[in-house]
């Protein structure tokens, strides 16, 4: 395929998906918003926020009724102006809009993070370690898991393993954070024998290979918790896709031929259902940076669950949006990606544009 | 599968299904939820059952709190008690009330007294006395008696009635802790422990050594509790209801408000049922219609429902829906169509799309094109047909997705505000803390109806998959 219509191609598929992206933060915007409404609550909070430290504060006690009126006003005033909250809705939507678009995440309204920042970019980041540690490494797991037990099962399907994990397979329809509340019964409420809340012992130890080891010990219970959640479907979904791989007209050829069956595994099984299984681990690495919202706070994991979580309930939209924002970026560029790695190895789409 | 060939319709389905075993599991444990969501729908209606639910404390006063099921006994292998309930205004064995006028006054005695049999291996949880006295001029005064299986008599308290419905709370009252204490510290001179506590004094033997270590075991046998009140005038009157709380309580138990856990999980049923089937179909149908009219139409329809579809893509499910719920404060019903519009563009699109595309090409649409028939027409009887099959294990199988969505909404507490679901079951147990306090049952009975739900609807799932893809079928 030509460089030129591999570059038309890219930058076209560029340019609609970062639109498409754009589009759904400003829906987050009009969304998180309520088309204007929160202002409104937030100014009368403001308003009685700023009335309450006026009649408390001694220096202002000598004013007259009037007097002290006009001052919280001003003040309203200005808080407003320095919140932006004067501007027209639709104006200040695209104001959010275009900072978002250039991943100026700006400051929270109410929320701080851990190290007393305001900052959303701050806010957001300071848990993203939290997020990858615990998820991305269950989801790592699982998925080379679920790849070679599939795989494994697929050679030998029949077998009683191989039954049992077919018949185990609707176990999967219970979400991780379900098996999170049963594995904390078992090993924290009965058993006694795992913590089932934080991240790190409360006082965190001071050796740093005892903080790890505690923190180790923390991520056992919402790890495995995803890790049986999602076992016996992934085993038994990678196992019938390579079974359905492996009647296909090619495999059946290389058979024909004597061809080891390892090399007929690797390269005539593995390597064609290879696009789909890149975009499965691309698109659940994305989703592994989300957290999720349920089991940390099962887990009273410190996330980016957490954090989209307290946004919602303190309302808190520069946090909220950051959080779609970085959300966006990172599936928009990870789509990107995948879509070239298809340019290059796809022979339909070479055909499209060569 | 019958020797003539695959039957078509309902019969020839469920015959199929049950020759699988995923099948007849999948429909007995979906006989036993529908069995269940008739039955509370009868037993209980609607408007009883939120009227319940919602019910004011009084309405439940008399049950304990957090009392697991009775048939934990079974495991524990002790007695646990059980409530046990006197009210003087009822003729009931048990109780007598006796009034006799004290001559030369205007002054009365009502001696209600209570005797019953406490064999349980474990203390009572509570113990209130609720009075019910009118009086005009001077309150009357109480003494509360207990006399002990060993003939042991203590004074309990002493209590000046304040107002007609008037209680005394025995179990946590510091008078009552401090009054029997100082009748037992002045028999047995020891150090007492901070762990003894009202009823421990009252129902456990009393030892030197149990004041001592703040363990005591039951004193079983019979007891007799005299209310003893001094009415200061002919006309007044005082009657008393006892409650001893248990720590077990019905099929099902209690939870922190009293209340009988047994109306939720039963009524739970019919709303997961139908919230997860709704959900599901309608998300099912309404993108198949769309992915339909994606591939069939193609053009400027196509690439919008394509914009469309990746837009949502971009979207975080979970917290958008989050988000939605807690602005609006909505019910269950309308996050119901929240989560439908949140998910019609969703991933099952894509691949129904192509399969619309194919089957554009496949001669018996040609046919139906050339003869004239209207695109309406295809899509409806030629298309809608034929994929139909491959989308309804997926319908079955979305189910369980559904129903742990609200029950995921209810533990983050956006649940709806009115109606018990298993989901605000658990977020009850998790915000009382019993994860913590090891109270297994609050969590595990609705999550057994969880899981009895998910499966069922998860083994429809895979039996029909493999009914319509015969492909599967052979693995």
């Amino acid at each position: 395929m030509p460089i030129k219509g591999l570059v038309k191609y890219v930058v076209r598929r560029g340019l609609v998906l970062y639109f498409t992206m754009l589009a759904a933060i400003y829906i987050t915007i009009l969304v998180a918003n309520m088309g204007g409404k929160v202002d409104e609550i937030i100014i009368a909070d403001l308003r009685m926020r700023v009335w309450d430290e006026v009649n408390r504060n001694p220096v202002y006690r000598a004013l007259s009724g009037a007097e002290r009126e006009r001052l919280v006003n001003e003040i309203v005033q200005q808080e407003i102006e320095r919140l932006g909250l004067d501007k027209p809705f639709l104006y200040r939507s695209l104001i959010y809009l275009r900072d978002a678009a250039l991943l100026e995440l700006g400051r929270a309204q109410f929320m701080t993070s851990d190290t007393g920042s305001r900052l959303v970019r701050n806010i957001i980041l300071e848990r993203l370690p939290a997020t990858v540690l615990l998820f991305t490494t269950v989801m790592v797991i699982n998925f080379f898991l679920h790849l070679f037990l599939g795989l494994y099962l697929s050679r030998r399907y029949g077998s009683l393993l191989d039954k049992v994990f077919v018949s185990l397979a609707p176990t999967s329809v219970l979400p991780g954070w379900f098996y999170g509340i049963i594995l904390i019964l078992i090993f924290y409420t009965w058993l006694h024998v795992l913590p089932a809340s934080g991240i790190v012992d409360t006082p965190p130890p001071r050796d740093p290979l005892l903080y790890a080891l505690s923190v180790l010990k923390h991520m056992i219970l919402p790890m495995a918790s995803w890790i049986i959640s999602g076992i016996f479907l992934g085993v038994y979904g990678n196992r019938t896709f390579f079974l359905i791989f492996s009647t296909e007209d090619h495999v059946e050829a290389a058979k024909a031929k004597g061809l080891p069956p390892r090399l007929i595994e690797w390269r005539y099984i593995l390597r064609p259902a290879l696009p789909p299984i890149i975009t499965g681990f691309a698109l659940g690495l994305i989703g592994s940076w989300g957290g999720a919202i349920i089991t940390e706070r099962i887990f009273n994991w410190p996330g980016l669950g957490s954090v989209a979580y307290s946004a919602i309930m303190y309302n808190d939209t520069p946090v909220i949006l950051g959080f779609t924002v970085i959300y966006a970026y990172l599936l928009m560029v990870t789509v990107l990606i995948l879509d070239v790695i298809y340019g290059l190895i796809d022979p339909r789409i070479k055909v499209q544009f060569g | 599968m019958s020797a003539t060939g695959v039957e078509y319709g309902l019969k020839g389905v469920v015959k199929e299904l049950l020759s699988y075993r995923a099948g007849i599991v999948g429909i007995g444990l979906l006989a036993l939820l529908l069995a269940i969501s008739i039955y509370a729908i009868v037993a209980i209606p609607y408007e009883e059952a939120i009227k319940m639910w919602r019910g004011q404390e009084a309405m439940w006063i008399d049950n304990p709190r957090t009392a697991a099921p009775e048939w934990v006994e079974m495991f524990v292998g002790k007695r646990l008690p059980r409530t046990i309930k006197f009210d003087s205004r009822l003729q009931q064995p048990g109780t007598s009330k006796s009034v006799i006028e004290i001559p030369a006054t205007d002054m009365k005695k009502v001696v209600i007294t209570c005797r019953f049999r406490y064999d349980y291996d474990e203390l009572p949880s509570e113990f209130n006395v609720f009075l019910f006295s009118n009086f005009t001029g001077s309150a009357p005064f109480v003494k509360v008696v207990l006399r002990k299986p060993s003939g042991e008599e203590v004074e309990v308290i002493r209590y000046v009635v304040r107002v007609p419905d008037d209680r005394i709370y025995i179990s946590i009252s510091g008078a009552v802790l401090s009054n029997l204490l100082s009748q037992y510290t002045a028999k047995y001179p020891v150090n007492v422990s901070d762990r003894v506590t009202q009823l421990s004094l009252m129902f456990g033997r009393v030892t030197p050594s149990s004041l001592e270590s703040g363990d005591f075991d039951v004193e079983k046998g019979d007891y007799t509790i005299t209310i003893e009140a001094t009415l200061f005038s002919r006309s007044d009157d005082l009657d008393a209801r006892v409650v001893i709380y248990g720590t077990v309580h019905g099929i099902a138990g209690t939870d922190h408000l009293r209340r009988p856990l047994e109306i939720a999980l039963l009524w739970g049923t019919p709303i997961a049922l139908a919230f997860g089937l709704t959900a599901s179909l309608v998300t099912t149908f309404l993108q198949m219609l769309i992915a339909v009219m994606s591939g069939w139409y193609g053009g400027l329809v196509d690439s919008v429902i394509q914009r469309v579809t990746e837009l949502y893509m971009v979207i975080p499910f979970l917290p958008f829906l989050i988000l939605i719920s807690t602005f609006y404060k909505i019910d269950i019903w309308v996050l119901l169509a929240v989560i439908i519009v949140l998910s019609i563009f969703g991933g099952g699109i894509k691949s129904t799309r192509a399969l619309v595309m194919q089957l554009r090409e496949y001669p018996y649409i040609e046919a139906a094109r050339a003869y004239g028939a209207s695109s309406f027409r295809i899509i409806t009887l030629y298309i809608i047909p034929k994929i139909l099959p491959p989308v309804v294990p997926g319908l079955i199988g979305a189910v369980p997705g559904y129903v742990f969505l609200e029950a995921a909404l209810s533990l983050l507490g956006l649940g709806d505000p009115f109606l018990p679901t298993w989901g605000k079951v658990i977020s009850d147990a998790a915000d009382n803390g019993a994860l913590y306090r090891g109270l297994y049952y609050w969590v595990l009975e609705p999550s057994l109806m969880l899981m009895l739900t998910a499966f069922a609807f998860a083994s429809l799932g895979f039996a029909l998959d493999k009914i319509v893809n015969p492909r599967l079928r052979e693995l």
